[in-house]
């Protein structure tokens, strides 16, 4: 645990000094509700069918950023070397670089909500703590295979290419889950309404997570 | 420390390395010599474990580095053309990153003292981004000395350094060498480079031509050998 939290020690001092992802996401974020905003109007039906899938569209589309950039800073003066030939087990790299993806789409994700409630004059309070547990679940799925399809591309020069090619039908699955678990909770009605979804968002992540630490060796490796 | 025997790398059809052996015992120092393109990064990566060769046999401290790369990593430290080096962390943040992920003490007394010894503390809290390419090598040798390598590899230490800073590494290799630990330096810089050795090695078109203890050669010598040796086809790297 204290190699994985000594690589989001790093990833975090990293980005809050440079605030290079977090800028061009967040800028990415504003861009993408002027977008939405132009193309749905003032329909407030309209603006509500559409919501969770323009929230997870946006919460992809940001994650396709994060992540792609995750490994590619281990780049620069050939840090990636150090990483490979660091001693012990490499699941700690992954499991720290997942967190802090994690906290990275938590803040994004946060933002979003924020912009969409104010573009949208929308009232997400009540709704907020199955909210939380929906956008949680679907997020760390995410994640868990975004960072390892990072890594996995960070080598390669079609990486720009490959790595959403890889990523999205890979997220299907969660894309599926969290999008209908959310159109649940944002129309009101119980989260046991959506208790099937959530069981595969679960399962969807605990499959992505094992996968990540057991093939992220190898993928280190390269 | 080290026992390479017929190592050879290609790349399809283009071969890199050609029947390469090595051996290099504890507390000693061979320098590798060539031009650019001979292999020279290539045959360090390997003895690194951070490449396979195509065949041939590696053993690193007494155990077989290619069937059990993660038991001799802990005995090798490299500094290659890039210092491990993250931009926006400080002199110290950087020594911590790598100590902890390594599984070694990271107390900032620890530290500080390693960057003393790279004449590095008085930056010690100040990004990386700031320093010189010099600078950065000295902090890539103070992640060496808060391991426990006992080989060390370094790809072209001598570019970017001074005459001081020049002198500097050499004292550092010499020290190295002292506490039982093994060096190999890859270069073209033969001047520097045949300055830290026991052993000079020529490498040219994938194949080590020369490999003789230094304190045998003049710098004529070596001069007019590297120029009779390297001057063969290059392969590539």
């Amino acid at each position: 645990m204290r190699r994985a939290w000594i690589v989001v020690w790093k990833d975090v001092l990293s980005e809050r000094r440079s605030k290079e992802s977090l800028n061009a996401l967040v800028f990415f974020a504003l861009l993408l509700l002027f977008v939405f905003q132009f193309a749905l109007g003032p329909d407030r039906a309209r603006v509500e069918t559409a919501l969770p899938g323009l929230l997870w569209i946006a919460f992809i589309l940001a994650g396709l950023l994060a992540f792609g950039r995750t490994f590619l800073v281990e780049r620069e003066n050939d840090c990636w070397e150090g990483l490979v030939l660091a001693p012990g087990d490499r699941s700690a790299i992954y499991l720290g670089k997942l967190a802090g993806n994690m906290l990275l789409m938590a803040l994004v994700e946060a933002a979003l909500l924020v912009l969409f409630a104010l573009f949208f004059s929308l009232d997400f309070t009540g709704a907020l703590p199955a909210l939380a547990l929906v956008l949680a679940l679907g997020t760390f799925g995410l994640v868990a295979v975004g960072t390892l399809f990072g890594a996995l591309t960070a080598q390669l020069r079609a990486r720009e290419l490959l790595f959403p090619v890889l990523l999205l039908p890979a997220v299907v699955p969660v894309l599926l889950g969290a999008v209908t678990a959310t159109q649940t909770v944002l129309a009101g009605q119980p989260l046991a309404g959506a208790s099937s979804w959530l069981t595969l968002l679960a399962a969807a992540d605990v499959v992505y997570l094992v996968v990540g630490l057991l093939t992220f060796e190898f993928v280190l490796e390269g | 420390m080290v026992q390479a025997q017929h190592l050879r790398k290609t790349y399809g059809p283009t071969r890199v390395l050609d029947d390469v052996s090595l051996t290099l015992s504890a507390g000693e120092s061979v320098t590798l010599l060539g031009p650019n393109g001979t292999g020279k990064t290539t045959l360090l990566r390997i003895l690194a474990t951070l490449q396979r060769p195509t065949s041939g046999s590696l053993s690193i401290a007494g155990v077989d580095a290619l069937k059990a790369p993660e038991a001799v990593r802990g005995a090798v430290d490299m500094v290659g053309h890039g210092s491990w080096v993250y931009e926006d962390l400080t002199a110290i943040e950087n020594l911590r990153f790598w100590t902890t992920l390594g599984g070694h003490d990271a107390g900032r007394a620890r530290l500080k003292g390693a960057l003393e010894s790279v004449e590095l503390d008085t930056v010690a809290d100040q990004r990386a981004r700031t320093f010189s390419a010099g600078m950065k090598r000295r902090l890539a040798l103070a992640r060496v000395l808060l391991g426990r390598a006992r080989l060390l590899l370094l790809d072209e230490p001598f570019t970017g350094l001074d005459r001081a800073g020049r002198k500097w590494l050499a004292e550092f290799l010499l020290a190295f060498k002292a506490q039982g630990g093994a060096v190999i330096v890859a270069t073209h810089s033969f001047d520097a480079g045949a300055g830290v050795a026991d052993r000079v090695a020529i490498l040219a078109g994938g194949r080590i031509v020369l490999d003789r203890p230094a304190a045998s050669l003049g710098l004529d010598d070596l001069r007019r050998l590297y120029d009779e040796l390297a001057a063969g086809p290059v392969i590539a790297s």
